[in-house]
């Protein structure tokens, strides 16, 4: 009597999936799993998974019901057929149900991977950074279930009943008791591990408004995801600037609305120093992003931020990815300003995202290329 | 015995329990089959009733969903299965650890009487195996009556028949057939299993001579009035119509399954799983047909023997707690373990009182009919006929009252399109009596017939919807067309109807059309 349904659910689960890679434009262009993220763990509500049958039409049915109330009055709820004893049920309720699946991130952002045919990255060189991995290589006499050792165990009581003089090569039964089980078990090994910093920066100026910020928003938050799954440690760190860069913690960075001028080099002069600083290029890949709606203070800072990436940016980064994100105010010409200087190196992605529909488009054309 | 068994056996003291509550429940009259406790872990139960009830099944993805699901509301506390039991000889029942002894009690007084019904009430008689559909007249019964039930090996052999083809055609291939039967599932005809066989040869259709009508003539102007010419074309055209209507099949046909696995173009490993799956919905059939019933009945022996002979004083309290959980009416909907018990005990209470027959009936008198007691003492033995008897139709078709139905603030509801909501129609009795009724009637499922296997002789499929006032869901109808089509292997029409016009629905392999019939 053993029991078949973890296939039976890995691969309802793997019909989940379906659903998700379906929808996932939608799910990601949305933002409201962000707000869901517990724990890394999503859940997502897809529409019941049912198998469909000749039935009548929900509305129109009706039914019996017992309890207080006068003819007009609503009957709670919808539908249930939730027992509070027995397995069966008592004739499936009208409604639609929604099941919320559990999603790891890291699923969600394999299947948004596999959705975008998004590139494993390569690794820029093992850093001395160590990270703990468990191999499963000893045998204990405690553990769960579902690492027993079968050999082993039944080893065990073979043992244990030929020392008894129960076992008969006549009759081979061999039944072990609790004493012979034996279980897996593991050690934990050190193993190096590449590491990866995001730096984002954005434009805060007045022209950024709430609109835009929710873009940079879930585009960074997809951008995250993924790149948490090429690399055991992420980091993040976040830039704002107007006329002045200063560096925030994540909920600033998508509140803060500035306003006055806008001189994109001092991000870029503060992303640097930030590399400089904590980051070496021979022990961590990374990758700044900078969000800006493309209006620049003169031509001058332009041509300075040209600088900046061409001398310190550029040589120690994986790549370096420019979104603008459309804005009723800005004359957007920083992205032309940057197509015109980088249009031949690998290392700069631009792109423009003019509305959330456009997000998971952008996040292709960022990462596609691996860098 | 196997490992899995050893792991789940009933520990001692339960054992001791279990048997002196089975002593209790013969002593009243229940007759069950031997009854098997295992005990489960929540998850272990999860997964057991994900299967319902049954340890082996075919593989299939739905039972994982319903292990998800079932496992996330236990999670969030919205639901935990405290009991399950299996028709089988013997019954297989499970207890979820952990639980108090007052609870396992409950439990087992509970089980006792699922298994008296499952062995005793007419409908279930259909699950026995092996025996050709002989013993479904319960009157033929035998004394030492003990059916091959052994519906746990059965299902396994099921599930063994899948994997094979699954080993030979790949599981995505199977799954996907069996998600188009399932579509068809509910497609039998419930009362299959008491027709008997029906004769082979509909002697209806015995061929006649034809007779050709003759136009009404003096006998000297007959040969005018009808000359050979023109009786000879009369004749040739009743035949071409007789031709016509010779139909397949003969008789609309309610067991669509049937129909397939008969007529339809499957490759052997699609006939196995087809009829695998019919196999199945016959077997849980009879619970759809008695739910209230078998609920009621099993709740009204827990009740019964666990306040008069199992409770000692300390377990009252948590006994009544648990009690009311279950048979409490949430949100308005009816409850058929509350609906069943008060029915049985309705029923009881007036065959004890003698309120049955003309007498009682013709009576007009409200005082005389409320202090009505003929003491006859008849209760008991009336809710065991009923048991053996009747179906959750016939039940409450007959023994619903207007009293009950007041006492018990029965009513019906209707979908309101003004407020978006459901809402009380009406507690009238006859209203809500049709409304219960037409909810149980064939399982809450609509009539669907094979009219015709060569229709319009080009070999397409042809289903009736017969419409009762409801109109189909059309998206599933749709998916169930084209599952039809996936194992008919032609275009499938359907005839429905699409808020009161009549409509015929079409699904070629390529494409869904819907067009509007004339009256007929």
């Amino acid at each position: 009597m053993s029991l078949k349904i973890d296939q039976d659910h890995s691969r309802f689960r793997n019909i989940v999936r379906g659903r998700i890679r379906q929808n996932l434009r939608k799910y990601i262009s949305q933002g409201e799993l962000i707000g869901r993220k517990g724990k890394d763990l999503v859940s997502i509500p897809i529409p019941q998974i049912e198998i469909p049958r000749f039935r009548y039409s929900d509305r129109q049915q009706g039914g019996a019901g017992q309890g207080d109330g006068n003819p007009g009055d609503p009957v709670g709820g919808d539908q249930g057929d939730e027992q509070g004893e027995g397995g069966r049920k008592a004739g499936e309720g009208a409604g639609e149900h929604v099941l919320e699946v559990d999603v790891t991130l890291d699923e969600l952002a394999a299947i948004l991977g596999e959705e975008l045919e998004l590139p494993d990255i390569r690794d820029k060189g093992k850093s001395k950074i160590i990270n703990e991995k468990d191999r499963y290589t000893g045998i204990r006499r405690v553990g769960p279930e579902s690492l027993r050792h079968f050999r082993r165990t039944y080893r065990e009581a073979l043992k244990r009943q030929i020392s008894m003089g129960s076992y008969s090569a006549d009759r081979p039964i061999v039944v072990p008791i609790p004493d012979d089980k034996r279980f897996r078990s593991w050690k934990t090994q050190a193993e190096p591990v590449a590491n990866a910093v995001i730096i984002y920066m954005m434009d805060v100026s007045g022209s950024m408004g709430d609109e835009q910020k929710e873009i940079v928003r879930i585009e960074s938050f997809w951008i995250d995801t993924w790149l948490q799954r090429q690399y055991k440690g992420l980091e993040s760190r976040y830039i704002i600037h107007d006329a002045v860069a200063r560096e925030v913690d994540r909920e600033t960075f998508f509140h803060t609305r500035e306003s006055g001028g806008t001189m994109i080099s001092s991000a870029y002069k503060l992303c640097a120093q930030l590399i400089d600083d904590h980051y070496p290029p021979e022990e961590w890949n990374i990758y700044p992003f900078h969000f800006s709606d493309g209006d620049n203070w003169s031509m001058d800072d332009t041509l300075h931020c040209v600088e900046l990436l061409k001398q310190k940016v550029l040589p120690r980064v994986n790549m370096f990815a420019y979104g603008q994100v459309e804005s009723p105010y800005g004359s957007g010409q920083f992205i032309k300003d940057l197509r015109d200087h980088f249009s031949k190196d690998e290392r700069v992605i631009t792109s423009e995202i003019r509305d959330k529909d456009a997000i998971v488009g952008s996040i292709k054309e960022f990462l596609g290329k691996g860098a | 015995m196997s490992e899995f068994a050893l792991r789940t056996a009933l520990p001692q003291y339960l054992r001791v329990e279990q048997e002196k509550i089975q002593k209790l429940a013969a002593a009243q009259g229940l007759d069950f089959f031997p009854i098997v406790f295992e005990i489960l872990t929540y998850d272990q139960m999860n997964e057991i009733a994900a299967y319902m009830g049954f340890p082996n099944r075919f593989p299939h993805w739905r039972f994982g969903m319903e292990y998800e699901r079932l496992a996330k509301s236990y999670e969030y506390g919205l639901s935990k299965i405290y009991e399950m039991v299996i028709n089988n000889n013997p019954s297989y029942a499970y207890l979820l650890e952990g639980n108090s002894l007052v609870d396992q009690k409950l439990v087992m007084a509970h089980v006792c009487g699922h298994v008296d019904f499952f062995k005793n009430n007419y409908a279930f008689r259909s699950t026995d195996l092996d025996t050709g559909g002989k013993t479904t007249d319960p009157a033929s019964r035998p004394k030492d009556y003990d059916p091959n039930r052994r519906w746990i090996d059965k299902m396994a052999n099921h599930g063994a028949r899948i994997r094979r083809h699954v080993a030979r055609q790949g599981i995505n291939k199977v799954e996907e057939f069996i998600d188009h039967c399932l579509s068809l599932e509910n497609l039998i005809d419930p009362h299959a299993p008491f027709k008997g066989t029906r004769a082979t040869k509909d002697p209806d259709v015995e061929e006649k001579a034809t007779e050709i009508p003759r136009l009404r003539s003096k006998d000297y102007m007959e040969s005018f009035i009808n000359p050979e010419e023109y009786l000879e074309q009369q004749r040739q055209k009743i035949e071409a119509e007789k031709e016509k209507e010779k139909k397949f099949p003969a008789r609309p046909e309610r067991d669509v399954l049937k129909f397939l696995l008969d007529h339809a173009p499957l490759d052997r490993w699609e006939h196995d799983v087809l009829e695998v799956v019919r196999e199945e919905a016959y077997y849980f059939q009879p619970q759809i047909q008695t739910k209230i019933m078998n609920e009621g009945w099993a709740s009204y022996w827990h009740s019964k023997l666990m306040t008069e002979k199992i409770l000692d004083a300390s377990e009252i309290i948590d006994y009544a707690d648990h009690a009311a959980g279950v048979l409490a009416t949430s949100r308005g909907q009816l409850n058929p373990y509350k609906l069943g018990i008060e029915l049985f005990r309705h029923i009881e209470e007036r065959w004890d009182r003698g309120q049955f027959g003309k007498e009682w009936e013709d009576c007009d008198d409200l005082a005389a009919k409320k202090n009505w007691n003929l003491r006859l003492g008849l209760g008991k033995k009336k809710i065991f006929e009923v048991r053996a008897l009747y179906n959750d139709i016939t039940f409450i078709d007959e023994f619903l009252t207007p009293d009950f139905v007041r006492d018990h603030k029965m009513f019906s509801y209707q979908w309101s399109n003004r407020n978006e909501r459901y809402e009380i129609e009406t507690r009238e009795f006859k209203a809500v009596k049709e409304k219960l009724l037409f909810q149980l009637t064939n399982g809450g499922n609509p009539f669907i017939y094979v009219e015709d296997a060569n229709f319009e002789n080009r070999g397409e499929l042809l289903l009736r919807h017969d419409h009762q006032g409801l109109d189909l869901r059309a998206d599933w109808a749709r998916e169930v067309l084209r599952s039809l089509v996936r194992i008919w292997k032609r275009p499938v029409n359907l005839t429905t109807h699409v808020e009161a016009k009549p409509v015929m629905m079409r699904y070629d392999g390529r494409e869904h059309t819907t067009r509007h019939l004339r009256r007929e």
